[in-house]
């Protein structure tokens, strides 16, 4: 046994303790999906952190940054300050109107069925892409970290992954899925403050020495094997006129919109909102992650450009071993163990945060709403759903991500953030500041940004290109075909198509009963007057 | 549906017709607005200004650090700000709903 097995032994153990705690505790529907809206503020800002700072984060952004310099930079920026739009647009008014999901604030003044349907089938779209892609990423992980144990495959890691989470859901709901995403969450920003530190005492705690080898990394290009030396402080390695063609700048913008809109779109970092006693604590839990969070982007470029410097471009063996592989050369294999350990947590506990989600809104929003009308004659029936649900998602996950564990994780991701932009924040802002917001309005926008998303990205350059015959297996592009759409990122055509389709669909379709609903919502949007409270018992 | 807790009498329309509610959502708007303009101006600035003028953003700064990467930087501590500003004004925000609403509940019937 490795170190890094009894590492990740530890945290299972730990969290399986945490699901047992919270299962005892787990009475009742707003126990179930909302933790009893008991989690405090800053315990709330870590679980909001945890859910946010994923395995693409960590192991994307530093070996985005390890690779292509500034440009990955670019990542986290975008990131952070997308948490702006959920502090001053999104969290107060949501915690105030709903009481499980998103789509609780939508069907509050629109007709319930086809809102809540339309809003389900995206969430669950969303909160699978995320999944797939952090499953792929543990399974991926775990044949590198463990390789000389040969019963741990790809798959095994994966099916290890896809029930390890269905436990916590389905048993600890989600008080104990905001528990484990804190500890996580914890876990994480010691890891990468430990490996940021070990960085700096590399060059002395000298800033002035840590920049200076940053600007001037030599190493052999992997495309000319040439060696160069280059300014990893330079924007334009990934994006640059040079390296995209021209392009690249517009992809930047496209991205830059995905994510500053998307993240207000993600029902997993929504669901989050619920879970406290109200909305001053659920603004006091976005500032708490956007500290965290921030602090933890600043360090992604000591690790990125530690790993640039330190190991160099040509050594580091994928992109997204950066991180790990900088610990063990900086602190030796236990280090590296504990690393790679709080890797795969991060793993375990987003893909928690995502079921728990998913299934929430399928309970909720399809089971009881939509095919039940609303007419809860048993509130316990809703959890059995929604425990159900965890397992089908799980199963679903599974077998998806077993399927797909070629594709490119970072394009998953970015297909969620694509829809949560496009069809998920459209339709929620509207429905707080638009009077004439209507159903058919709603119902258009989820539509359409769900499909012109998923859509642009399937004619975008990461699934379409004509490759020469050498080019094999991953790294081929899905369809043989010149892309029709230039951009990786549909974000900066397929959100403005999201806000079109849900005004145009308002304004054919008007709704007096939505807009006379309008004053109601406002008043408990604004004020909290009617708002959710925090169960009894 | 959403079940509202609060008696199907609730004075939504009372309150939205308060002064002090008119007030509340103008000063709410007042700030939340320019402050939004803001920090979507401010952070497509960076993707801008490196993609079109990228030998600008490369001119060394503080000995090796470049315009490009302390303008990344600033975005942190822009948001921060931003973030500091607006729990500020919320906490008064706060306030006066609490007013509206006690005020509304203890003379539920002045219209």
């Amino acid at each position: 046994m490795t170190p890094a097995i009894w590492m990740f032994l530890a945290f299972v153990v730990a969290t399986l303790g945490i699901t047992v705690w919270a299962a005892k505790r787990n009475t009742g529907a707003s126990a179930y999906f909302a933790a009893g809206r008991s989690i405090t503020g800053w315990q709330n800002g870590l679980a909001v952190a945890g859910d946010y700072m994923s395995a693409a984060s960590f192991l994307g952004i530093s070996g985005m940054i390890a690779l292509y310099g500034f440009d990955g930079f670019m990542y986290s920026v975008g990131w952070l300050v997308a948490y702006l739009t959920v502090l001053l647009v999104v969290a107060e008014p949501l915690r105030n109107a709903g009481k499980y999901t998103m789509a609780d604030l939508l069907a509050y003044r629109l007709s319930p069925r086809p809102v809540r349907a339309m809003a389900s089938l995206s969430t669950i779209t969303v909160s699978t892409f995320y999944m797939v892609a952090q499953m792929i990423g543990a399974g991926a992980l775990v044949k590198l970290l463990l390789k000389d144990i040969s019963w741990i495959t790809t798959n095994t890691a994966i099916v290890g992954v896809g029930v390890m989470m269905v436990v916590y859901v389905v048993f600890g709901g989600m008080l104990a899925t905001t528990w484990v995403q804190i500890i996580k969450a914890i876990l994480l920003m010691t890891g990468t403050i430990f490996l940021s530190a070990l960085v700096m005492k590399h060059f002395g705690f000298s800033f002035e020495r840590f920049f200076d080898a940053v600007s001037h990394i030599t190493y052999l290009d992997s495309k000319t094997k040439l060696e160069v030396t280059r300014n990893f402080l330079e924007p334009g390695m990934k994006f640059g006129d040079a390296a995209t063609g021209g392009i690249g700048k517009w992809d930047l913008v496209s991205l830059g919109i995905a994510l500053l809109f998307g993240t207000a779109g993600l029902p997993h970092i929504l669901v989050r909102f619920y879970t406290v006693p109200d909305a001053k604590t659920a603004r006091v839990s976005v500032v708490w992650a956007m500290v965290i969070i921030g602090c933890f982007y600043i360090l992604t470029t000591f690790l990125g450009f530690g790993a640039a410097t330190i190991i160099r471009p040509d050594h580091i063996v994928t992109d997204n071993m950066a991180a790990p592989q900088l610990a063990e050369t900086l602190g030796g294999p236990l280090f590296f163990a504990f690393i790679s350990a709080v890797a795969f947590a991060t793993i375990l506990a987003v893909v928690a945060g995502l079921t728990i989600s998913a299934s929430a809104s399928f309970a909720h929003d399809f089971y009881s709403n939509v095919i039940h009308h609303g007419k809860e004659t048993d509130p316990n029936s809703e959890v059995r759903v929604a425990r159900i649900t965890a397992f089908v998602v799980g199963g679903v996950s599974i077998f998806l991500a077993i399927q797909l564990q070629t594709v490119n994780v970072a394009f998953l991701v970015g297909l969620a953030f694509a829809v949560a932009a496009s069809a998920n924040l459209p339709v929620i802002v509207l429905s707080i500041f638009w009077k004439r917001f209507s159903t058919t309005g709603a119902v258009a926008g989820l539509s359409v940004g769900l499909l012109a998303s998923i859509v642009l990205i399937l004619v975008s350059p990461s699934l379409m290109g004509i490759d020469p015959p050498e080019v094999l297996g991953t790294k081929r592009h899905l369809i043989q075909m010149n892309a029709l759409f230039p951009l990786t990122n549909p974000g900066i055509l397929s959100i403005p198509i999201g806000f079109l389709a849900a005004i145009l669909g308002s304004l054919m379709r008007p709704e007096p009963e939505a807009e006379a609903k309008f004053e109601e919502l406002q008043v408990r949007a604004q004020t909290g007057l009617g708002a959710e409270t925090a169960s009894s018992h | 549906m959403n079940q509202i807790q609060t008696p199907d009498s609730t004075p939504w329309s009372r309150i939205a017709q308060r002064p002090q509610y008119q007030e509340l959502l103008r000063s709410k708007r007042a700030f939340i607005l320019p402050a939004s303009l803001f920090f979507v101006a401010y952070y497509f600035a960076l993707p801008i200004l490196v993609g079109w003028w990228p030998e600008m953003m490369k001119k060394p700064v503080f000995g090796p650090v470049n315009a490009a990467y302390l303008f990344a930087l600033s975005e942190f501590f822009m948001a921060w700000t931003i973030a500091y500003i607006y729990v500020q004004k919320a906490g008064k925000w706060d306030e006066q709903a609490r007013q509206i609403l006690a005020e509304e509940s203890s003379k539920p019937s002045n219209h």
